[in-house]
């Protein structure tokens, strides 16, 4: 998959606010002004591992996402570097 | 998994903790605009301290509120305004301020353009002065333009912010220019009966041919124009505005006054929808999260008279605030229903008994410069009942 981000070291960009809520989070983005949501708990707990990941696939190994479900979450942390939310850690 | 769709659902049960709120911070202010929600113009002797304040950025720092809508009253003229501007911002609440402008020199302008956490929102309601003045007073236009200069030059993108009434709807093309000239992002909210804004209702609420053409307006102009989740009440038309599109109050969003009472949202300040005070044990996340005013508002609505009706999805019944100040019943249709079932339902309303807010601080007298309305009502009232009976009086 070309676009794939798991070999990247991504992390929440330093602009965004994040608050867990039982349905997954909120994120207030201070640089676009914009609210977004996770509307699942386990991208919450792969979004707070890519700190300390040196991968997003890293990230999501150690918050047990099953392999098969790789693809979707590779799809949303795709999705959440589009919109500026998570950036590409320098190396 | 991530997703643009609106949780409604979840919002519409409540949150831990708001999303954002309201926050009068005086009930002062050198102008008497006609429809002030807050009826605002004297300072109350009970207002917050400085300290005070800080407490409580202090309390939505830890309950993560990302931000707060500074209002007022007109909150510069607080001396401690940009002190507690910027604790908070400094205190990870970001800030969005509302005002009139007359605090907002070139250094004012300069302060507001080195916090990447502040947003201004500019007060103004005409595109021209004599449609601006004659609700928010003598040289209010001026003053707003003058602010709108000063913001442009520092590098500012202001917002500027618009209440729509009959008089000014006609203006939108103008207003949007006027607001590309200064780099400043149009903001466009609805008219509500509460404060002062009940006795001139009838005289400046947009009538339904105008709520169509705004409705399709906005559709148009998209998300370059904010409307603060104002019209939502519109969705029933067919394709929802942006934003949640639902009523937050309580839920979402509350308002906290400038005595520290915490109410439902901002178009709300009367005792029924009073929830408790920011200053009481526990303090303000006590309120939110226990009083019985905020878990009812979080329960399920059955949508009462509206249950039935086939856009009741989409406007979820309408605006609180505005069925309360007119008297209507809560779980019947909104005002400006633009189904056309809040006209029939106002026409029901014994004119006189629509409830009105213990809430006022008012300058005695008015000032001077202060609006007349008289010269502005663009056509006559369909029947003696559309006009309310005190409306004149305010501006004596």
């Amino acid at each position: 998959m070309p676009d794939s981000v798991l070999h990247r070291p991504l992390e929440l960009s330093p602009d965004v606010s994040v608050r867990p809520e039982p349905f997954g989070a909120l994120l207030y983005s201070f640089g676009t002004r914009r609210l977004s949501f996770l509307k699942d708990r386990r991208l919450l707990d792969v979004v707070q591992a890519l700190a300390t990941s040196d991968t997003a696939q890293q990230a999501c190994a150690s918050a047990g996402v099953a392999p098969e479900s790789l693809p979707a979450f590779d799809a949303a942390l795709s999705r959440l570097l589009r919109t500026g939310l998570l950036v590409e850690r320098a190396a | 998994m991530t997703t643009a769709v609106p949780l409604v659902e979840h919002f519409a049960l409540g949150l831990d903790a708001p999303i954002c709120l309201t926050w009068e911070l005086t009930y002062a202010c050198n102008l008497a605009c006609a429809h002030c929600l807050s009826s605002s113009g004297r300072r109350d002797p009970r207002e917050l301290s400085t300290d005070e304040c800080k407490a409580v950025i202090d309390e939505l720092q830890r309950m993560q509120v990302f931000y707060v809508n500074i209002g007022g009253g007109e909150p510069t003229v607080r001396s401690d305004f940009w002190e507690l501007l910027d604790y908070a911002t400094s205190h990870d609440v970001g800030v969005k301020f509302s005002t009139n402008g007359i605090k907002v020199d070139a250094e004012a302008a300069r302060r507001i353009a080195a916090n990447s956490y502040v947003d201004i929102q500019i007060s103004l309601d005409g595109a021209t002065a004599d449609v601006n003045d004659a609700v928010r007073g003598v040289g209010s236009y001026d003053t707003a333009v003058r602010a709108l200069g000063h913001l442009h030059d520092a590098g500012v993108r202001p917002k500027l912010s618009v209440v729509c009434t009959r008089q000014n709807l006609g203006q939108l093309d103008e207003f949007k220019a006027l607001a590309d000239r200064y780099g400043a992002q149009l903001r466009l909210t609805r008219l509500r009966p509460s404060g002062r804004g009940a006795d001139v209702w009838d005289e400046l609420h947009p009538t339904a041919d105008q709520q169509r053409e705004l409705y399709d307006w906005l559709v148009a102009n998209g998300e370059d124009v904010l409307t603060g989740d104002s019209f939502f009440h519109l969705a029933a038309y067919g394709e929802s505005l942006p934003g949640l599109n639902l009523c937050g109050a309580g839920r979402v969003v509350c308002l906290i006054d400038p005595v520290g009472d915490v109410y439902a949202c901002p178009f709300a300040i009367a005792d029924q929808f009073h929830a408790g005070n920011v200053r009481s044990e526990g303090g303000f996340a006590k309120v939110w999260r226990e009083s019985p005013l905020f878990l009812e508002l979080r329960e399920p609505q059955s949508g009462g008279a509206c249950a039935s009706c086939d856009a009741y999805d989409a406007c979820r019944g309408g605006c609180m605030a505005a069925k309360f100040f007119t008297g209507l019943p809560l779980d019947g249709p909104d005002p400006e229903c633009v189904k056309g079932f809040g006209e029939l339902a106002l026409s029901k309303v014994e004119p006189g008994t629509a409830p009105r807010t213990t809430v006022d601080h008012s300058h005695k007298g008015g000032v001077r410069g202060g609006p007349v309305l008289v010269p502005l009502s663009l056509r006559r009232p369909d029947k003696p009942c559309d006009e309310s009976p005190v409306s004149r009086e305010v501006f004596a």
